[in-house]
C-alpha cells in the first residue's frame, strides 16, 4: 500500500478498500522500523495521526469526505502545529510546543489529511545538505552515505524512501527542489504569496514560500489544492484566484514554447547532467513543444545576490530569539546583555551565526549602500532578465541542480562551495516566480532532476507539462533499494 | 575584504551573539570568504535602477480599525523560560 501514489490511496480509501485508520497506521510501522536508518523525522505524531484518522474514517463512512481526507502527510517541522513541537531543526526551539497552527497545517487538517510527524531540516532552513540541523543529518535513501539536499531534506527523503506519501517543505533559495533533485522525487516551489507564510518559521521574507514534495506532479496538484490561497494573516499573501491544480492535468502541450537558457548549459555544467536534461525535454518535443535558446545574462549573480538578501532578512528575522519569551535561555544569566548573547550563541548553531553576522554587517551603517542596496538593484536585473525571456517563451527548462547528492561531510567545511549548490534554484526565489522539480534520470545511480521554471502563478501549467512527462518517463516510479 | 578580530567582535556584538575566543579566527575567514564571493556586485553598473525589495511589489493592505485578536497570555506564557504573575523575568536591568 505505501507503494501507492497520493491519487492511488485517495481512490483506494473512497472505494473503502482500507481504512485511513488501517492506512495511517501502516505509515507509521513503516516509519518506526525504518526511520534510525535515514533520520528524516524529528518528532513522530501516533497518537494525533490516529485521532485525525479516526475522524476521517467517520467522513469517508457519511460520505462528506474530500478527495485528501484520510491520506497521510508529514509537515516540515518549520510549520508550526499546535500542541506539537516545532523545533525548526534548533536548539533554540527544541523545547518549543507551538501555540497555534500554521496556515498551512490549518488548510491540510481541514483537508482531512493526517499528520504523521514532523521532518528533519537544516536549521531555519539554512543549508543545502541538511548537515545542520541540531538533530543530526538525514541520510539520502539512494545511499545512506550522502546527503538528501536541503533545507527540506528529511521531506524529501521520508516521501522518496516511501514512509510519507506526501510532505510539506519551504523554499527560500532552492530548499524543496534541490532535495527533490537529490532523492528523485516532484517539488514544487510556488510563486511568492501563493501559500501562506503565517504560522511559517520565517528565515528571509521576501523568498520564503511553502509547497508541496511529493512522487508525481498529479499528487502536488492535489496538495497544492489545499494549501493555497490568500490568507488575511500574511500581510504578502497574493490576492490572486486559486485555480484547481488537478483540472489541467492532462491538457496537451503542443505548441508549448521551451526557453533553454544558454547560462545554464555552458561548459561548467557536468555533461551527463546536461545530456539527461536534454534528453527530458527531447521527450516534451516529442508531444508537441518546442525550444528555442534564451539568455539571463545576470543569472551568475544570482549567489552573490542571494548571500546578502537572504542573510539580511536572517539577521532581522532571527532578532526575535532573545531567550525571554520562548525558546533556548541559557543557565545563569549575570545581565541582560549576557542573557541575550549567550541565549543566541549557545542556541544557533554555526550556520546560522555566520548568516545573522553577514546579515548583521551587510545591513550596519556604511556598508548598507554598497551592499544591501546594490543586491536590490542587482536582484531587478535577474527579474527583469526572466520577464524578457518569459515573453518569448512559455516555460524556461534546465537542471535543478549541477549534480546528483553529494557525500556526507563533503562541502561542511566549504559554505561557499554548499552555496553555489544553489546556483539554478535561487535565481527563482529573487524573482519570486513558481519552479518545480521532476525526476530527470541517474548519474552513478543517484537521481538527477529537471526544473520547470514559469511566470508567475502558472503552477497550473508547470504542472500539467511535469504530469505529462511523467506519463511517459518512468523516472519518478523508481523506488531507492532497500526501501521497496 | 577581510574581517580580523575586532570587526568579527564588532559583528557579534551588534547580532548579540557570544562567540567563543577561540572560534574568531573561523569566523572571520568564514565570513571574509562569504564577502570575497559578494564582492563582485559592486563592478555591475546599477544607475538608475531602482531596488527591488519584494518580488510582487505590492502594497500593503489596509483593513478596518477592529480589534480581531483576544488576549491569551496565559496561553503564550506557558512557553516562556521564567514567567510570574503575568510578567515575562529577565536579570535586573535597574539597580
Amino acid at each position: 500500500m505505501y507503494q501507492k501514489t497520493l491519487a492511488e490511496l485517495s481512490q483506494a480509501l473512497h472505494k473503502k478498500e482500507i481504512s485511513s485508520v488501517e492506512l495511517t497506521q501502516i505509515f507509521l510501522t513503516r516509519c518506526q522500523s525504518l526511520n534510525s536508518k535515514l533520520n528524516c523525522f524529528i518528532s513522530m505524531t501516533p497518537e494525533h495521526a490516529l485521532a485525525q484518522a479516526n475522524a476521517a474514517d467517520v467522513q469517508i463512512r457519511n460520505g462528506t469526505a474530500g478527495p485528501l481526507t484520510g491520506l497521510p502527510i508529514a509537515h516540515k517541522d518549520i510549520f508550526c502545529t499546535n500542541g506539537i513541537k516545532t523545533s525548526c531543526g534548533s536548539k533554540m526551539l527544541d523545547n518549543f510546543i507551538a501555540p497555534y497552527n500554521a496556515t498551512v497545517v490549518e488548510r491540510l487538517n481541514a483537508s482531512g489529511m493526517i499528520t504523521i510527524g514532523k521532518t528533519n531540516m537544516d536549521e531555519f532552513a539554512m543549508g543545502s545538505s541538511n548537515e545542520t540541523s541540531y538533530y543530526g543529518v538525514v541520510k539520502n535513501p539512494w545511499d545512506l552515505k550522502r546527503v538528501p539536499g536541503g533545507s527540506s531534506g528529511g521531506s524529501a527523503a521520508a516521501v522518496a524512501a516511501r514512509l510519507a506519501p506526501a510532505a510539506t517543505g519551504t523554499d527560500t533559495g532552492g530548499s524543496i527542489r534541490q532535495p527533490a533533485s537529490l532523492c528523485n522525487i516532484t517539488g514544487l516551489k510556488p510563486t511568492y504569496g501563493r501559500v501562506s507564510r503565517y504560522g511559517m518559521i520565517a528565515f528571509a521574507s521576501s523568498l520564503d514560500q511553502g509547497g508541496p514534495l511529493t512522487r508525481t506532479a498529479e499528487d502536488a496538484a492535489m496538495v497544492m489544492n489545499a494549501m493555497a490561497g490568500f490568507d488575511k494573516r500574511d500581510s504578502t499573501s497574493a490576492c490572486e484566484p486559486v485555480e484547481d491544480y488537478t483540472a489541467k492535468l492532462n491538457d496537451s502541450i503542443k505548441g508549448l514554447k521551451i526557453g533553454l537558457p544558454m547560462e545554464y548549459f555552458d561548459e561548467m555544467l557536468d555533461s551527463t547532467v546536461s545530456n539527461l536534461v536534454h534528453a527530458a525535454v527531447e521527450e516534451l518535443v516529442k508531444l508537441g513543444a518546442e525550444i528555442k535558446d534564451i539568455n539571463l545574462p545576470n543569472s551568475h549573480l544570482s549567489i552573490p545576490v542571494y548571500y546578502v538578501v537572504a542573510p539580511a532578512e536572517c539577521s532581522s528575522n532571527l532578532a526575535r530569539y532573545d531567550g525571554v519569551r520562548f525558546g533556548y535561555r541559557c543557565k545563569d544569566p549575570k545581565d541582560l546583555s549576557d542573557l541575550y548573547c549567550r541565549s543566541r550563541g549557545e542556541g544557533f548553531g554555526r550556520e546560522v551565526k555566520r548568516r545573522i553576522m553577514i546579515g548583521t554587517y551587510v545591513l550596519s551603517a556604511g556598508y548598507y549602500d554598497a551592499y544591501y542596496l546594490k543586491a536590490q538593484q542587482i536582484r531587478r536585473l535577474i527579474r527583469d532578465d526572466f520577464q524578457k525571456a518569459l515573453a518569448t517563451v512559455d516555460i524556461i527548462i534546465g537542471p535543478t541542480v549541477p549534480g546528483p547528492a553529494f557525500k556526507i561531510n563533503e562541502l561542511m567545511n566549504d559554505p561557499i562551495s554548499m552555496y553555489l549548490c544553489d546556483i539554478y534554484t535561487v535565481s527563482v526565489n529573487l524573482a519570486g516566480l513558481p519552479a518545480v522539480s521532476v525526476p530527470a534520470g541517474f548519474m552513478d545511480n543517484l537521481p538527477i532532476g529537471m526544473q520547470i521554471i514559469g511566470n508567475y502563478f502558472s503552477e497550473s501549467r508547470l504542472l500539467n507539462i511535469a504530469h505529462r512527462f511523467q506519463q511517459v518517463t518512468d523516472w519518478h516510479q523508481r523506488i531507492p533499494e532497500g526501501f521497496n | 575584504m577581510s574581517l580580523d578580530r575586532t570587526d568579527i567582535e564588532k559583528i557579534a556584538w551588534l547580532a548579540r551573539l557570544s562567540i567563543a575566543g577561540d572560534d574568531i579566527p573561523n569566523y572571520a575567514r568564514d565570513l571574509s570568504n562569504i564577502l570575497d564571493l559578494v564582492k563582485q556586485l559592486s563592478a555591475i553598473g546599477t544607475a538608475n535602477v531602482k531596488p527591488m525589495a519584494h518580488p510582487l511589489e505590492i502594497t500593503a493592505r489596509l483593513r478596518e480599525d477592529k480589534i480581531t485578536e483576544v488576549n491569551q497570555r496565559e496561553h503564550f506564557q506557558k512557553i516562556a523560560p521564567a514567567v510570574d504573575n503575568g510578567h515575562y523575568l529577565v536579570p535586573k536591568v535597574i539597580e
